[in-house]
């Protein structure tokens, strides 16, 4: 290449979109924030719990995702490496836990780790003493069962879009694990972990059900467990506010860390021939692979196997309105995955910082504190219960568009590097470009997001416990109300119906996109 | 050259000045339309530069780019009357053959029967006849190429730019591809610009050169002379071999 890098004049395919949907998500999350903030009459000095709220919010988030991101590691590398029989349905699946309607999935742990459980069960048979899963590991415990198949998936995301020409480039020079790990592997690495990292970050910073149900108490307690017990507990809208805000800064600095730290992609395009890999050989590294699949295979698996065999038997009992909540929540959950999609692609190939920092605004601002500023917003205008469907449909959008932009962007601007200037110079611009170049080369992304936004918004229980009046029920709510009334069996019944169809959304949404890649 | 004589039938570029950062290049010169000129100068003097400039990748900080007469300065890239051949990426991986000739017809591919004559007809021009439903990783480097310059035969534009497209191919190919690009112009007085490290096809194909270096783009000067009694800065670039013939 001669003469300095060329920085394309090239025009976003839609230029008032991006803008658009940025100011949209902004209002739709600021406006309800702004509604809180008044309520709550303004800022107040932080409490001795506010700040220890503060602080182990902060620490377990941080090691969830270091302990996430270090396992997934070599997770994904050997799940690029190897093929064995069952290997695509155990990629799929792991996207299992973390898209696990989050009720299902800690009641699964519990089955596992509880004090009753497989662990504790098999320690006492060989005279040892039992563990506890409550408290600050049982959180840790938990949201790294939810999280590091995510980093898996996203890592192995990065190992596959390397271009099979840059593997065989290594091939043909020779190169040793050691030399594809310095010149592919670790820069890919670089681009990838600080984003993984920081999804997982975030998502354990606005953690809620895992710590309201493991975790609790001066040592275990979330900022966002502790906004919840200000609402619901003492109405002290005020204090609520205070963390909300306090959550708001620490979600801001995170990710202007992360900005800072993400390196810039520096791989070419290839040309989509089939897959090439490095497979190193030998029996040492085949049996360290193998047994690295096979620990976080039992790990991610045996917990969502005692859920379905446990709830299984008891689907035919289940009353009607139950199945009348399931088709409330596949409505809500085909809603609010178009909304999703279409903020997330609009955002990610905006080409621009503001889109993306909207896009993961989001973030800043948990299910309930959106619910109950849009509460506070809207109650003059409307009766609340009539409004809990769409406004549930919006929230579950809105907190699914972090993870569905993240998916997106680095493939969205790889997209942009590679083949803007092209499009640019054949006039291949809005509706056209959209066909045919950014829906099929991003369709293996928009896929997996769809499916994370479908599954998301199935699995919610937030706002809508705020607006709902009791007839307006989604599945996650009416297994929490069967839990409430004593009818455990029925919601081990309804469970498994809602992990069903939750992990079908999902599985279903990401292999129609991985089909039409691989077309 | 006044504004009331008779409009140039072909290039100008006019006090044009090109910024990034350090790096500058000023330009100002004509190609008379139907000409076929090499850009030829050291690496990083900004050749390609040059040509991401006129092709509207790059906005210049002064100065016009005009073809016959008209400022094209303001058309965004696919607007302007010229197809252009990048180092890499001419094909998009994920559309037919096939389509991506469609997109020089019409980016939106609503391709009529005739349309579709017409791509079979230039995929039979260019020795790929029967290819259409192929995808681009299928073919070899020199037939994707040959893709390449079949979409830009399609869209008719009367300038070709080449940003040193066959640099990947081995001489013959390399051979075969000028003689293909100089027919093509030659049938329709297409006006060519290309960036090349090797004299060899510069002599091959253009009859005129700009050179290109210490920050400026020297109007087209016969390629044979320039090449046989070369200016230090170019002479030094070439080294020995090349100059003495």
């Amino acid at each position: 290449m001669s003469g300095p890098r060329i920085e394309a004049r090239i025009p976003v395919a839609f230029p008032l979109a991006g803008g658009s949907a940025a100011l949209i998500v902004a209002a739709l999350i600021l406006v309800p924030l702004g509604a809180v903030t008044m309520t709550a009459g303004g800022l107040r000095a932080p409490s001795p719990a506010d700040l220890e709220a503060l602080w182990f919010t902060l620490w377990q988030a941080a090691v969830s995702a270091a302990v996430s991101c270090a396992l997934a590691v070599p997770a994904a590398r050997a799940l690029n490496r190897r093929r064995f029989p069952g290997r695509t349905a155990l990629v799929a699946l792991m996207g299992a836990p973390f898209v696990l309607p989050s009720i299902v999935a800690v009641t699964a742990l519990l089955t596992v780790f509880g004090r009753k459980g497989l662990v504790n069960e098999a320690l006492g048979a060989l005279g040892l003493p039992s563990v506890g899963i409550y408290g600050a590991h049982g959180v840790i415990l938990a949201h790294v069962f939810f999280n590091l198949p995510l980093a898996v998936r996203m890592i192995l995301h990065g190992w596959q879009a390397i271009p099979s020409e840059r593997m065989r480039l290594a091939a043909s020079l020779g190169f040793g694990p050691a030399e594809v790990a310095r010149h592919l592997e670790r820069p890919m690495l670089r681009q990838v972990l600080p984003g993984a990292f920081l999804a997982i970050f975030l998502v354990c910073l606005t953690s809620f059900a895992v710590a309201l149900i493991l975790g609790g108490g001066p040592r275990a307690t979330t900022l966002e467990l502790a906004i919840f017990q200000a609402f619901r507990y003492d109405a002290d809208l005020g204090r609520a506010a205070a963390l909300a805000l306090a959550q708001v800064a620490v979600t801001l600095i995170a990710l202007g860390l992360a900005a800072a730290v993400t390196a810039p992609p520096a791989f070419g395009a290839g040309l989509d021939r089939a897959g090439e890999r490095l497979i190193p050989t030998g029996r040492l590294r085949t049996a360290k692979d193998a047994t690295v699949i096979a620990l976080i295979a039992v790990f991610l698996l045996v917990p969502l196997a005692t859920v379905l065999t446990g709830g299984a038997g008891q689907i035919p009992r289940l009353p009607a309105s139950v199945w009348h909540a399931t088709a409330v929540s596949l409505a809500v959950a085909a809603g609010s995955t178009v909304l999703t999609v279409a903020l997330a692609l609009t955002l990610a190939t905006a080409g621009r910082k503001w889109a993306e920092a909207a896009g993961m605004l989001p973030m800043a601002v948990s299910s309930l504190v959106f619910g109950t500023g849009l509460f506070i917003v809207l109650r003059p205008l409307a009766p609340p219960a009539m409004l809990a469907l769409p406004v549930t449909l919006i929230a579950n959008a809105l907190m699914s568009l972090p993870f569905a932009l993240r998916v997106l962007l680095p493939e969205a601007k790889r997209l942009a590097a590679d083949y803007d200037r092209l499009a640019a110079s054949l006039g291949l611009r809005s509706w056209a470009r959209l066909r045919f170049l950014t829906l099929p080369r991003l369709a293996r992304p928009l896929g997996f997001a769809a499916g994370l936004a479908a599954a998301f918004s199935m699995g919610d229980l937030g706002v809508i416990t705020l607006f709902s009046d009791g007839h307006q029920q989604t599945l996650p709510m009416a297994i929490y109300a069967m839990m409430g009334s004593y009818h455990q069996n029925l919601a081990a019944g309804a469970a498994t119906v809602l992990t069903a169809i939750t992990l079908g959304l999902f599985y279903g949404l990401d292999r129609i996109g991985r089909r039409s890649d691989d077309m | 050259m006044t504004c009331d004589g008779p409009k140039f039938a072909g290039l100008q570029l006019e006090g044009l000045e090109l910024r990034q950062g350090d790096f500058r290049l000023s330009a100002t010169l004509a190609i008379p339309a139907g000409a076929r000129v090499a850009l030829i100068g050291p690496s990083g003097a900004g050749k390609t530069t040059l040509l991401s400039a006129i092709a509207g990748f790059l906005p210049p900080s002064a100065g016009r780019i005009l073809w016959a007469g008209t400022d094209i300065g303001a058309l965004p890239p696919g607007e302007r009357p010229l197809s252009i051949l990048f180092q890499d990426q001419n094909l998009f991986p994920h559309l037919t053959v096939g389509q991506n000739l469609g997109l020089g017809i019409d980016p939106r591919l609503r391709l009529s029967a005739g349309d579709k004559v017409r791509i079979g007809g230039v995929l039979d021009k260019v020795g790929l006849a029967g290819m259409a439903a192929r995808r681009p990783a299928e073919l070899s480097g020199g037939q994707q190429s040959r893709v390449a310059l079949a979409r830009a035969l399609l869209r008719g534009r009367p300038m070709l730019l080449l940003d040193e497209p066959f640099a990947a191919l081995g001489p013959a190919l390399k051979d075969e591809m000028l003689a293909l690009v100089a027919g093509m112009a030659a049938e329709k007085g297409t006006t060519v610009l290309m960036v090349s490290h090797d004299p060899a096809d510069a002599r091959a194909l253009c009859p005129e050169t700009i050179l290109v270096a210490e920050g400026r783009a020297l109007p087209p000067q016969p390629t044979e002379a320039l090449l046989n009694a070369p200016p230090p800065v170019l002479r030094a670039y070439l080294g020995q071999r090349h100059t003495e013939r």
